[in-house]
C-alpha cells in the first residue's frame, strides 16, 4: 500500500526542558552503537521500582535519532516499564520510583523542573490496545493540537489531514471524518492512535506492542508505517514478536528479568548475539 | 429405581428448581407492581365518570336520590335460612349541608322501587360538596315544576353566565387587586426601610414623600377596584336556582355558589366520555377547593416538579464535584475510605433527620441571617427565615447528595484506563483529561445518579413538612412579579397532599378517590421525570459507544 511521507517537521524547539550539564560519555560495554552525536534518548543506570519491587536494574542504552529501536524479551521482563519511563507515563502508577538518568536531547527528563506535559508532547505514545476517544475521527486527531493551543480552523484541518496521511489512514477515512472513531476496525483504530500522536508533532514516538491485538494484514500495514515514520521521527517499539523486531528495527535490546542483557544492531543481535541468554531466547529455547 | 434416582440427581444438579424460584421471584414482583397500579387506577380514575343518579323509594315511603358507590353483604347476616345473606348498598346522597353526612347505607330488603329519571340533576357547588335533586328556576317561594326542556337550557345558560362572572371576579381579585396589594406592600416596606435606623435622613425625605404619594394613589386605585368587585359580587348573588331534594324540601341555591350542573341520567356515552375527560383535565389543571377535598391539584403538581428541579440544580454540581475530588484527586488512603463510608451511611439516615437539620440550619440559621441582613424592613415577619421552596429543595439536595456521589464515582471508575493514558500521553494535563475525556464518558453514570436522586426526592415528604410544604399555598412560587421565581414562598407538594387529603380532611369518605388520584399523579410525575432523564442518558450512551466493531 502507498504511504505518504508526512510533511510534519520534527524540529520542535527544546521547549521548557531545562538544559543540564554536558552529557558524559557512555561507557557501558554492551552498548555496541550510539555515539553521543546522534543520540536522541539516553538512559543511564536506571533503576526502577514499583513500591518495594524493583522492575529495572541499572539499565543503560542510547536511542539514535531517526531510527527504530525495539525492545524484546519475555513477559514481565521490564521492557514496557522502560518504554513508559521515557515519557514518564509511570508517574501515574502509585509508588513508582525511578533512580538514574533519562535524557532527551541531553536534558534530564526526571528533573523536578521539567514540565511533564511538555515532555509528553515531545515523546508521543501508542498503546497496546487501541484507545481512540469516543469522539469523531477528526476530534480524535485534533485533540492534542487543540489542547496545545491550535484554535484556527484552517490550520487544524491541515494538521488533521497531514497526521492522517502520515499514519496512512487518510484515504480510508477522509469521507467520514465526523463519524465516531469507534466505528473503525481494530487496525484502523490503531493507525488513528498513531495519527493522534503525530498531530502533536513529537520528536519521539513510543509504541507499546502496537500490533498485539491486530490481524496479520493490519500488522503488516503498521509495520510498513513504522518503517516510513523513522524518516521523520525517532521510534521506540516494544514487541513480543521477534520477527517484527527483526523486520522493523535498526537497533534492538533484549531484556530479561529487569536487566538489559544485550543491546545493539538488530542484525548483530539476531545473527551473532554475544550473550548466551539472548541466543537461547531468539532461537526459541525459552520465553 | 436407579434410573429414577439419577433423574432426581440431575434435577437437583441442573438447577432447574433454582431457575423456577428466581423466575417466580420476578413474577411476584411484577404482579405486585401491576396490582398496586391497578388498584390505584381503579379507585382513582373512577371518580371522574359521571355516574347515574338513582331515585329509590324505601318501605318507609322515604325517597333517596344518589349515586350507588358500593355494595356488600351485611356482616353476620348469613343464616341457615338465607345462605346468601342480605345485601346493602352505599349511596352517595350529597347535600352534606342538609343531611349531615354525604353517604348512606341502604339495605336491599328495604327498597321498594328504584328508577333513573332523566331530570335528576347533579349540582357541583363551591361549598359543601355536590347536591342532588330536581332543579327549578323561578322566584323564591313559587318554585313548583321541575325544569325541563327549554327551562333546562335556561339553567345551563344561567350557570354559564355565573361562571363567566366568577371568572371576572377572580381576575379582579387576583390579578388587579392582588397586584395593587403587592405594590402597596412593596412601597410600605421601602418606606419602612428608610426609617430603619430610628429616624428619616433628610436626604431620603424626598424619596419618602414620593413613596407616600405612590401609596396614596395605589390606595385610591384599590378603593375603585373593591367597589367594582362588590358590584360584581352583588350581580352574581342576584340569580337564584331552586333545588328540590329527595325529601321534597326546596333549597335555595345562589348562582355564585354553583360551579356546574349536569344530568348524568340523560347523557349518552359520548357525552359521558366528554364529561370524563373534562373532569380529569379540571383535576390536573385547577386549584383545590374545600380544604383540598374538591377541585384540582395543579399547585401541588407544580410545586413538586419545581422543587425537584431546584433540587437537581443544587445537588448536581455539588455531588459531581465531590465525587471527582474523591475519585480523581484525593489520595486513596484511610481518610478517603472513611469519607466514603460516611457518604454511604448518609444515604441511610432517616429523612426526618434531614428535615430537622434543614429547619435548624437552613431555615433558622441561614434564613434568619439573610432576613437580618437583606430584609430587615420586613421583620418581624420572616422572608427567608421560614420554610420555603428554596430550603426544602436544599434539604432534599443534602438528602440525595450521597446517591449522586456514589453513582458519579462509579461512572468515573468505569472510564477505561486507556482513555486516561491516551489523553495524558498526548501531553494533556490531568484537568484537561478530566474535562475533555473522563467527564464526558462518565456522563451516563452521572445521569444515573441524577435519576436515582430525583426518584428519591420526588417521593420524600417528611423533611418537606418541616422546611416549607403547606396544606394550601396562596400563590405559586413562580409568577409574573419580579423576580418571577420566589424562592422564599411556601409551596404544595403531591406527597404531602396525599397525606393531607387522606388523613387531615373533614370529609374523609369523599376524599378517598382524591387520595388515589393524587397518588397516581405523583407516580406519573416521578415516572415522567425519570423517563426524561433516562432518554437523555441513552442518547449520551449512544454517542459514546457508537457501534464498536
Amino acid at each position: 500500500m502507498d504511504i505518504q511521507i508526512p510533511s510534519l517537521s520534527p524540529t520542535t524547539p527544546a521547549l521548557s526542558l531545562r538544559p543540564t550539564v554536558p552529557q558524559p560519555r557512555l561507557t557501558r560495554p554492551h552498548v555496541a552503537h550510539g555515539t553521543s552525536v546522534d543520540a536522541k534518548v539516553l538512559v543511564r543506570n536506571l533503576d526502577f521500582y514499583y513500591g518495594q519491587r524493583q522492575a529495572l536494574f541499572r539499565v543503560s542504552l542510547t536511542v539514535r535519532t531517526h531510527s527504530v529501536t525495539s525492545f524484546i524479551g519475555p513477559s514481565g521482563c521490564g521492557k514496557s516499564t522502560l518504554l513508559r519511563c521515557l515519557n514518564r507515563m509511570n508517574d501515574l502508577v502509585e509508588g513508582a520510583r525511578a533512580v538514574g538518568r533519562v535524557e532527551l536531547d541531553g536534558v534530564d527528563i526526571y528533573d523536578p523542573a521539567i514540565d511533564v506535559t511538555d515532555l509528553r508532547k515531545r515523546v508521543g505514545m501508542v498503546f497496546q490496545k487501541s484507545n481512540p476517544f469516543p469522539k469523531s475521527i477528526y476530534d480524535n486527531v485534533a485533540y492534542g493540537p487543540r489542547l496545545h493551543g491550535t484554535k484556527d480552523k484552517r490550520s487544524l484541518d491541515e494538521l488533521v489531514q497531514h497526521s492522517l496521511q502520515g499514519a496512512g489512514l487518510w484515504d480510508e477515512v477522509k469521507d467520514r471524518l465526523m463519524q465516531s472513531a469507534l466505528g473503525l476496525s481494530g487496525g484502523q483504530q490503531q493507525r488513528l492512535c498513531i495519527a493522534r500522536a503525530l498531530a502533536v508533532q513529537p520528536d519521539v514516538i513510543l509504541m507499546d506492542e502496537p500490533c498485539s491485538a491486530l490481524d496479520p494484514i493490519a500488522t503488516g500495514k503498521i509495520e510498513e508505517l513504522i518503517y516510513t515514520l523513522k524518516n521523520t521521527y525517532t521510534v521506540v517499539i516494544v514487541t513480543h514478536n521477534m520477527q517484527q523486531a527483526a523486520r522493523v528495527s535498526d537497533q534492538c535490546g533484549f531484556f530479561l528479568m529487569g536487566e538489559l542483557v544485550e543491546f545493539g544492531d538488530t542484525k548483530t543481535i539476531f545473527t551473532t548475539p554475544h550473550d548466551k541468554r539472548t541466543e537461547d531466547y531468539i532461537t526459541g529455547r525459552f520465553g | 429405581m436407579g434410573e429414577r434416582s439419577t433423574l432426581m440427581k440431575d434435577f437437583w444438579r441442573g438447577g432447574e428448581l433454582f431457575v423456577w424460584m428466581t423466575a417466580s421471584g420476578v413474577a411476584l414482583s411484577l404482579m405486585m407492581v401491576a396490582g398496586m397500579l391497578g388498584l390505584i387506577m381503579i379507585n382513582g380514575l373512577g371518580q371522574f365518570w359521571p355516574a347515574a343518579l338513582q331515585e329509590t323509594t324505601l318501605k318507609t315511603q322515604e325517597t333517596v336520590i344518589g349515586q350507588v358507590v358500593g355494595e356488600e353483604v351485611i356482616p353476620n347476616s348469613i343464616t341457615p335460612d338465607s345462605p346468601a345473606g342480605q345485601r346493602r348498598c352505599r349511596y352517595r346522597v350529597g347535600n352534606r349541608d342538609q343531611f349531615g353526612s354525604e353517604y348512606r347505607w341502604i339495605n336491599a330488603a328495604d327498597i321498594v322501587s328504584s328508577a333513573r329519571p332523566e331530570d335528576l340533576t347533579l349540582v357541583e357547588r363551591r361549598e359543601w360538596g355536590p347536591a342532588f335533586g330536581r332543579i327549578t328556576v323561578g322566584v323564591e317561594g313559587a318554585a313548583t315544576g321541575s325544569a325541563s326542556g327549554s327551562s333546562w337550557t335556561t339553567v345551563k345558560t344561567l350557570v354559564e353566565r355565573a361562571n363567566q362572572l366568577r371568572r371576572r371576579i377572580e381576575h379582579l381579585e387576583r390579578e388587579e387587586i392582588g397586584s395593587i396589594n403587592y405594590r402597596i406592600e412593596k412601597a410600605r416596606l421601602a418606606r419602612h426601610a428608610l426609617t430603619l435606623n430610628g429616624r428619616l435622613a433628610p436626604a431620603d425625605a424626598e424619596k419618602d414623600q414620593r413613596l407616600l404619594d405612590q401609596m396614596t394613589a395605589l390606595e385610591r386605585d384599590y378603593l375603585v377596584k373593591t367597589e367594582a368587585l362588590e358590584r360584581l359580587h352583588k350581580e352574581a348573588g342576584q340569580e337564584v336556582l331552586f333545588l328540590t331534594l329527595s325529601t321534597g324540601r326546596s333549597v335555595r341555591l345562589s348562582l355564585d355558589q354553583v360551579l356546574a350542573v349536569s344530568r348524568p341520567n340523560g347523557m349518552h356515552w359520548g357525552e359521558k366520555l366528554l364529561a370524563y375527560v373534562r373532569n380529569l383535565w379540571l383535576f390536573v389543571s385547577s386549584e383545590p377547593r374545600e380544604a383540598n377535598t374538591e377541585g384540582g391539584i395543579f399547585p401541588a403538581i407544580f410545586g413538586t416538579v419545581l422543587m425537584v428541579f431546584l433540587m437537581t440544580l443544587a445537588v448536581m454540581p455539588f455531588g459531581v464535584m465531590a465525587a471527582v475530588y474523591l475519585r480523581e484527586y484525593a489520595n486513596q488512603g484511610l481518610l478517603v475510605r472513611l469519607v466514603r463510608i460516611a457518604v454511604n451511611n448518609l444515604a441511610g439516615v432517616p429523612s426526618i433527620v434531614f428535615g430537622v437539620f434543614g429547619l435548624a440550619f437552613f431555615v433558622y440559621a441561614l434564613g434568619g441571617t439573610i432576613d437580618h441582613w437583606l430584609f430587615p424592613e420586613a421583620l418581624p415577619n420572616p422572608t427567608f427565615g421560614t420554610g420555603g421552596i428554596l430550603w426544602a429543595s436544599l434539604t432534599l439536595a443534602l438528602l440525595t447528595v450521597p446517591v449522586v456521589i456514589v453513582a458519579t464515582e462509579e461512572g468515573l471508575s468505569a472510564v477505561p484506563r486507556d482513555f486516561r493514558e491516551g489523553s495524558l500521553g498526548l501531553g494533556a494535563t490531568k484537568f484537561e483529561t478530566l474535562r475533555h475525556v473522563i467527564l464526558p464518558c462518565a456522563l451516563p453514570g452521572i445521569l444515573t445518579g441524577l435519576i436515582l436522586a430525583m426518584a428519591r426526592a420526588a417521593g420524600e415528604v417528611a423533611p418537606l413538612m418541616l422546611t416549607g410544604v403547606v396544606k394550601l399555598a396562596p400563590a405559586l412560587p413562580l409568577d409574573e412579579y419580579l423576580p418571577f421565581l420566589h424562592l422564599d414562598r411556601k409551596f404544595m407538594h403531591l406527597g404531602f397532599h396525599i397525606y393531607d387529603v387522606g388523613f387531615q380532611s373533614p370529609n374523609v369518605e369523599a376524599a378517598k378517590p382524591m387520595v388515589y388520584m393524587t397518588t397516581l399523579i405523583l407516580i406519573l410525575v416521578v415516572v415522567s421525570l425519570n423517563w426524561t432523564a433516562v432518554r437523555l442518558r441513552n442518547r449520551l450512551r449512544r454517542r459514546f459507544a457508537a457501534s464498536a466493531v
